[in-house]
């Protein structure tokens, strides 16, 4: 009666990194719009930043039908809730609550649900932003990522992070590490969409593309002065 | 003919007999010697008038930091400089063996070195080793064509670059300088780049810490800066140490006097 005990999964159709940060009115999350299957990109309009209810947004990376599947959970709960027409709504700690216990039980199971999620939100005033790994590893911070990001943009996030940053100021970070993530991470791709969740309400971004500099000097003959080599 | 008694030293190089009796020792469970990484953040960066290199400063055994503030930026020649990411032993002897052949060709060609002639002598000898001699180094030097920077990586491969980032915490390196590389920059904002860049390795990769050590040629010379920024003091020192010998204040109480024997015999007192 019980599902098959799977402890061979692997990661079919994959997201990369997905970048967030709390700024002075709420959260900002940012994510490419990448699908690669193995190692061709296969998909390149995959919205990996869903809204969940009114004040939380959800990004993921890893297999791509889990975090189909995860949304669907996601969207049963927010509509359960909304039945209960109680004048309370679930909030975003309450939904990283849940996911928690999610992915924990499922790594548990051998059979988890391969993503790592970020997700963010604000409700009365509490900004909030976290990160649930695949084997249910969780925890809070001013700044996360997940992925490629971890070792890319997190160093930057930590020099350049600070309280209190305006909306313009937190698009331009991320986008500078987003563009790093361009850069230097094979499965990205230059079509990006950003998520924002303030006390007004959730927008996601229609996608866009980064301007890249390819202009060095040093790339148009790299060689020079050095005749053979390579 | 009789027999020598001494047998002929092998011609040069490794010799791999012991390879198949060591595999074999593995398979059956034997714990191989760990050997002393340098889990690293280099980075070289080109500016305007040369090339800046810049390290870390630790060394790792496995999880134990062995060396606290050791040396990774290595002379090759008096214009050419070289960091070492990988095996110590590697990267060292790598380097020392370059910088000698680098010192004889220089009395045989009564001409400053250059950078390309130090890069084809590593790479042809890492190529050889067919990745075994385990060195990730960045090279960079100023000589007559100018100033050069290359990334020279285990398998022999190697890169020309205008900045690169090798070892653990090249990702955290090379993050800083994609956002922050500007082609043409002044030798105060490169440094300043370069110890962002270390710092980010330093901070960041659990590899990677202790002090930036950089390295700045120019036509003009060289400038071997040991240690320019040490981030990580120790905080809870006093400058001046902690005397313990100054008694502030005595209080003797003789506990023998509040001891009053209730039941059972007092206790024997020396």
């Amino acid at each position: 009666m019980g599902s098959v005990v799977r402890c061979d999964r692997y990661p079919y159709v994959t997201g990369s990194s997905v970048l967030g940060i709390k700024y002075k009115d709420g959260i900002l999350l940012a994510s490419d719009t990448a699908g690669c299957y193995g190692s061709t990109v296969r998909y390149k309009s995959v919205e990996r930043l869903k809204r969940i209810g009114d004040n939380t947004i959800l990004g993921a990376s890893g297999e791509i039908s889990d975090f189909q599947a995860i949304t669907n959970l996601l969207d049963e709960l927010i509509t359960e809730d909304w039945m209960w027409d109680d004048g309370n709504k679930l909030g975003p700690f309450e939904i990283h609550n849940y996911l928690n216990r999610v992915m924990y039980n499922r790594r548990n199971k051998f059979d988890p649900l391969w993503n790592s999620l970020v997700l963010g939100g604000i409700k009365k005033g509490k900004k909030y932003l976290g990160m649930v790994s695949m084997i249910g590893v969780h925890f809070q911070d001013n700044h996360v990522a997940t992925g490629f990001g971890n070792h890319l943009a997190r160093p930057i996030f930590r020099d350049e992070w600070k309280e209190d940053m305006t909306l313009e100021e937190g698009v331009k970070l991320l986008e500078k590490c987003l563009l790093v993530l361009f850069y230097r991470d094979r499965s990205a791709i230059n079509k990006f969409q950003m998520a924002n969740v303030t006390e007004g309400g959730i927008t996601i971004t229609e996608p866009f593309a980064l301007k890249v500099n390819w202009e060095l000097e040093a790339f148009r003959n790299p060689t020079k002065g050095a005749e053979g080599s390579w | 003919m009789t027999k020598t008694a001494i047998d002929l030293p092998p011609k040069g190089g490794f010799s791999f007999d012991l390879c198949r009796r060591n595999a074999f020792l593995e398979s059956q469970g034997a714990k191989m010697p760990k050997f002393r990484k340098t889990g690293t953040t280099i980075v070289g960066l080109v500016f305007k008038d040369g090339v800046i290199l810049g390290a870390d400063t630790r060394a790792t055994e496995g999880e134990i930091v062995c060396d606290k503030n050791c040396e990774k930026i290595h002379y090759l020649a008096p214009n050419i400089y070289c960091c070492g990411a990988g095996t110590a032993a590697d990267t060292e002897n790598v380097t020392d063996m370059v910088s000698s052949q680098l010192e004889l060709h220089r009395y045989a060609t009564s001409r400053e070195s250059r950078v390309v002639t130090a890069l084809t002598m590593l790479k042809s000898h890492l190529f050889g080793y067919q990745g075994k001699v385990s060195a990730a180094l960045v090279l960079g030097g100023v000589d007559v064509t100018g100033p050069h920077l290359h990334a020279v990586y285990p398998h022999g491969s190697t890169d020309t670059l205008p900045f690169a980032t090798m070892g653990s915490g090249s990702l955290a390196a090379m993050a800083v300088f994609e956002s922050r590389f500007k082609e043409g920059m002044t030798k105060e904002q490169g440094i300043e780049v370069v110890c962002a860049a270390i710092c980010a390795g330093i901070f960041n990769d659990l590899g990677s810490g202790s002090n930036v050590d950089l390295c700045v040629i120019t036509k003009g010379g060289k400038e071997y800066l040991r240690n320019y920024q040490q981030p990580n003091p120790r905080s809870y020192t006093h400058s001046k140490g902690y005397h313990f010998t100054t008694i502030l204040s005595s209080k003797i109480r003789s506990l023998r006097n509040h001891v009053r024997v209730v039941e059972g015999d007092a206790m024997e007192e020396e």
